[in-house]
């Protein structure tokens, strides 16, 4: 592997400066890796080549004329298929939007692009972020570089998996009940959920707008601070966005964690866990404590309760979402069955032939939870019980800093091994999905691999926009256990 | 049986903001087709919608306005149904929590009952698109949208069934008219759609407390369809229940040309529109010193200034609620008055309900355009109250102001239209006039006391209308011996 593939961003953009490397040199590195990989990972949708190579030229032209002071300018990243970007394509890994080509930079990527990065391309992911395997893409999965025959996660599987096969430096997800950190875990990588609200959803392509956080990949805390900083911050084309200042993620990750109160929450340790997982994370634990931090068992009482909030709320807000995808302005259209009509018939015709089975499955359910006689049973109930289990948070964090559990009661699985199973395939991210519906930060981080040399990731939940002191955790952790300088086997 | 006839009203008035309610395209009216969309009233992929701040500002002009209860905070909701107008497969609309509820609209009648109807609520939403079909084209094969008008803020205003019949319904439209003329929020255009109604009719036995079954009424493009539509259903119904029939629920079109209203889709294929709360729209909070704001900003509204012009100017009610229905009407009559003194302000109100409402109709001008300005048309009155012109000869004068766009004192004078007043004048007209026709004096002073009014006008003809008309009358009479 080409030595400037392990560098961090910090390293690059002293590189750069220092001129021991061009901006395109080391964008058409990343190139070739991603042409020596992607045959057997499969993390890109499309690769955007000429356009890297000419914004590594242009981020060149800064460093040249010394106009360099931007926090990503030269970094080759990659962006998630949901994130709108101009003239290119954008799929969210649908055969509805196979041929779709947004016309505006989603408010992230516009970020990206001001912070100087060079976007190499974009990645797989369940349809409509709708999975947690990278397996209902209608484009073929993503295979997990640690081993190719399991699944990377979902539904970032394409940004965890690009980072960790280092065909990118950093990336960015989405994550709606836990796609971008049980991914982050699958595949041995760092990645971050932040506070609703933290980054713009504009250009985002809604799954579930309630839940729906985008959020970084990277190979470190730092690179992920890097990135978290660069897209966050207010934006008036998103009114859930948070007019909250946003501070520099990357002061004070040396700080540590003594003192710092971590809570364990006994509801987490569930039943059906893999033991090497548990094994870990009480590793980590002990890890936590010798840093000087002072543990504590706390109680989140309406746990068991959020994975059916979840796909009562989820899905009932993807069915309205989903709603535009109607084959009159883009994407399919299919000339269908007149029974009801020729309109009705293109409408379904369209929506059969674009839409995958999940994406089906969930405008079914979400459609029926919100039908009229069913929606205060459903619907409003549901969202009753997210406010307990964001109670539930919040009277926690009166006496704690930080939340601390497993990403996933799995390492990852094979391919195929639950697809027939939804239900098995929705346990994944039974620990991710309380952070989403509370609106919390949340990072998964490496702490250790099964015996079959799988990764296994750690959790970290704060206080609404507390991103800074889970960077701080992570990175205390990280410095003590070096578990990401490990390199998968490709 | 005698039946009671149960109506209420939905009305949509389009707001007449710059830009639409959730995004920065046009929200002006026309343009070529798709010609003010952008990404987000296309419904594109990933965009988000930004409520327009105008938007509620203008709902709080009018929610004060009616005396609603205005929600502290409040929500959006989807709605949602496919259709090819409709880009998200939804429309952003309130449901369970409205901004305005309550509130009551007043009006007269024209038989001079006060009416008040109570209002349900009001609320804010986003108007879809127009479809365009082929056939109209010479393209039968396809249909095509239009989405300049998708996202163009709308108020649906809801009233309580408390209209009792069709004439009332298009007096209360006329007054929602006038209000949201008058808070400057909306054009008030029934024929472009920028006002428009649907109607709920239903009978009931005269007496009865409970309501009969509804019919819902649509596509009434101006106040006269909708008075024809109600008058029309009202009689349907009534001869379905006479004759032992029953009402079913359901949603019926007003055809103008066949005058009737037919059968649109019955209850059984309602759509189920799945409300619930939007969650890409954060709760709108209202505090109480904006509302103060607001407030302090409103103009004086119809039911006020109708009052003032009785109380003040000592007008009849039917002159006040005429004069007061359009806000610049009463803006040009307040003025008229200020130059003319309030001691005339019933001479103005006749002057300005006949022959000013003439005029305009005539020339299809608004009063902005009137010709002649206020302070001319008190110049004009006070030439009448003091003497110099008769009344008939003011007529002359006026049409004159306006053809020539001149002072009336200058064509008064130019014209020689000055009233004869001098007595031994008209008496020598009087007497040249009584001598020339002896039979009529003979008719006259036989009984046939009619005749005086042919005196008066071979008299005027003489004088070419400038005689004095009083002084007139009372040399006739001493000269006729009557």
């Amino acid at each position: 592997m080409n030595e400037l593939l392990y560098l961090n961003v910090m390293e690059i953009r002293e590189n750069l400066r220092a001129k021991e490397f061009t901006a395109e040199e080391l964008t058409k590195a990343y190139l070739e890796r991603i042409d020596e990989t992607e045959t057997r990972v499969h993390a890109y949708l499309s690769v955007l080549r000429d356009e890297a190579i000419s914004a590594a030229r242009a981020a060149d032209d800064r460093i040249r004329t010394g106009d360099q002071d931007f926090p990503l300018l030269g970094i080759p990243v990659a962006v998630k298929d949901l994130l709108c970007m101009k003239d290119t394509k954008t799929t969210c890994a649908s055969r509805f939007l196979e041929n779709f080509e947004a016309p505006y930079d989603a408010t992230a990527v516009g970020r990206l692009k001001d912070a100087g990065a060079v976007i190499l391309g974009k990645l797989n992911m369940d349809e409509f972020a709708m999975g947690s395997s990278c397996e209902q893409s209608a484009f073929g999965p993503t295979h997990n570089p640690w081993n190719l025959k399991t699944i990377p996660g979902g539904s970032s599987g394409g940004s965890a998996a690009a980072v960790a096969a280092r065909s990118c430096v950093v990336s960015l997800g989405s994550d709606t009940g836990g796609s971008i950190r049980q991914p982050a875990a699958c595949c041995g990588v760092v990645g971050m959920k932040p506070t609703y609200g933290r980054i713009s959803r504009y250009g985002l392509i809604a799954f579930a707008s309630s839940l729906d956080q985008i959020g970084p990949f990277a190979n470190n805390i730092q690179d992920a601070a890097i990135l978290l900083g660069a897209v966050s911050g207010h934006d008036p084309r998103d009114s859930t966005s948070a007019d909250e200042p946003v501070p520099d993620y990357t002061d004070d990750l040396e700080a540590g964690v003594d003192s710092m109160k971590i809570g364990i929450p006994k509801e987490y340790f569930i039943e059906g866990m893999d033991p090497e997982v548990e094994t870990a994370v009480r590793e980590a634990i002990a890890v936590f404590e010798e840093q000087g931090a002072e543990i504590h068992e706390i109680s989140l009482p309406h746990t068991e309760y959020a994975l059916p909030v979840y796909y009562i709320l989820a899905p009932a807000e993807a069915s309205s979402n989903l709603a535009r995808y109607d084959g009159v302005r883009f994407g399919v259209r299919k000339k269908g069955d007149s029974t009801f009509g020729s309109l009705f018939g293109m409408y379904a015709a369209s929506r059969e032939n674009g839409f995958g089975d999940e994406v089906k499955r969930r405008i079914m359910l979400g459609t029926y939870a919100l039908s009229s006689g069913y929606y205060d049973a459903f619907y409003t109930k549901a969202q009753k019980v997210r406010t307990l289990i964001c109670q539930d948070f919040k009277a926690a964090f009166e006496n704690i800093d930080v939340v601390l559990s497993a990403t996933a009661p799995t390492p990852a699985f094979e391919i195929g091994e639950r697809l027939d199973d939804p239900i098995s395939m929705y346990l994944s991210d039974i620990l991710t999905i309380p952070c989403n519906l509370a609106g919390l930060p949340g990072i998964s981080q490496p702490c250790g691999f099964t015996s079959g040399g799988l990764p296994i990731g750690l959790q970290l939940v704060g206080k609404p926009f507390a991103e800074k002191t889970i960077l701080q955790a992570a990175a205390a952790f990280e410095r003590a256990t070096k578990h990401h300088e490990a390199l998968p086997p490709l | 049986m005698a039946y009671e006839t149960v109506i209420g009203l939905e009305v949509h008035a389009q707001l007449n903001t710059k830009s639409k309610i959730f995004c920065g395209s046009s929200a002006s009216f026309g343009g070529n087709p798709n010609e003010h969309t952008c990404t987000v009233d296309l419904g594109l992929p990933g965009v988000l919608p930004v409520l327009n701040r105008q938007v509620i500002e203008y709902t709080l002009r009018i929610g004060l306005a009616v005396g609603a209860d205005i929600a502290p905070v409040c929500r959006f909701a989807r709605k949602h149904y496919f259709y090819p107008d409709l880009p998200k497969g939804y429309q952003i609309s309130q449901y369970e929590e409205p901004i305005c509820t309550g509130g009551c609209v007043h009006f007269a009648t024209k038989d001079g009952r006060d009416v008040s109807i109570n209002l349900t609520r009001i609320h804010m939403e986003e108007d879809a698109g127009k479809l365009i079909h082929g056939n109209e084209l010479g393209d039968p094969d396809h249909s095509y949208s239009d989405l300049n008008r998708a996202g163009v803020p709308l108020l649906e205003i809801v009233s309580e069934p408390e209209l009792r019949n069709p004439e009332d319904a298009e007096s209360y439209m006329r007054k929602l008219r006038t209000l949201v003329r008058y808070l400057g929020i909306s054009d008030g255009n029934m024929q472009e759609g920028s006002l428009r109604c649907d109607a709920n009719i239903s009978l009931r036995p005269q007496g009865s407390e409970k309501f009969g079954e509804k019919v819902e009424i649509k596509n009434m493009n101006s106040f006269r369809h909708l008075r024809r539509a109600l008058e029309y259903e009202e009689k349907r119904q009534r001869e379905v229940l006479e004759s032992g029939g029953v009402i079913h629920q359901e949603t019926r079109l007003w055809d103008e040309s066949a005058g009737v209203t037919r059968g649109m889709r019955s209850k059984e294929y309602a759509h189920d529109y799945r409300y619930f709360p939007d969650p890409d729209l954060v709760p709108l909070t209202v505090d109480a010193k904006w509302l103060d704001e607001v407030r302090a900003q409103l103009p004086e509204l119809p039911d006020a200034k109708s009052k003032r012009f009785q109380n003040e100017f000592g007008l009849p009610r039917y002159d006040a609620e005429v004069l007061t229905a359009e806000k610049e009407l009463a803006g040009y009559f307040d003025q008229v008055v200020e130059a003319a003194g309030a001691g005339l302000a019933k001479s103005a109100s006749n002057w300005v309900m006949g022959d000013v409402l003439r005029l305009l109709n005539e020339q299809k001008i608004t009063i902005n355009e009137c010709p002649i300005t206020p302070e001319r048309l008190a110049k004009l009155i006070s030439l009448i109250d003091d003497g110099t012109i008769s009344g008939k000869i003011a007529k002359t004068v006026f049409d004159q102001v306006a053809e020539s766009g001149t002072d009336p004192e200058t064509i008064v004078e130019e014209k020689g239209l000055r009233q004869i007043t001098d007595t031994s004048a008209i008496e020598s007209v009087v007497d040249d006039v009584l001598t020339s026709n002896p039979e009529e004096v003979e008719a006259y002073q036989g009984g046939k006391t009619k005749l005086m009014g042919f005196f008066v006008g071979q008299a005027m003809k003489a004088t070419g209308g400038k005689a004095n008309p009083r002084a007139l009358q009372e040399i006739l009479r001493e000269k006729l011996g009557s």
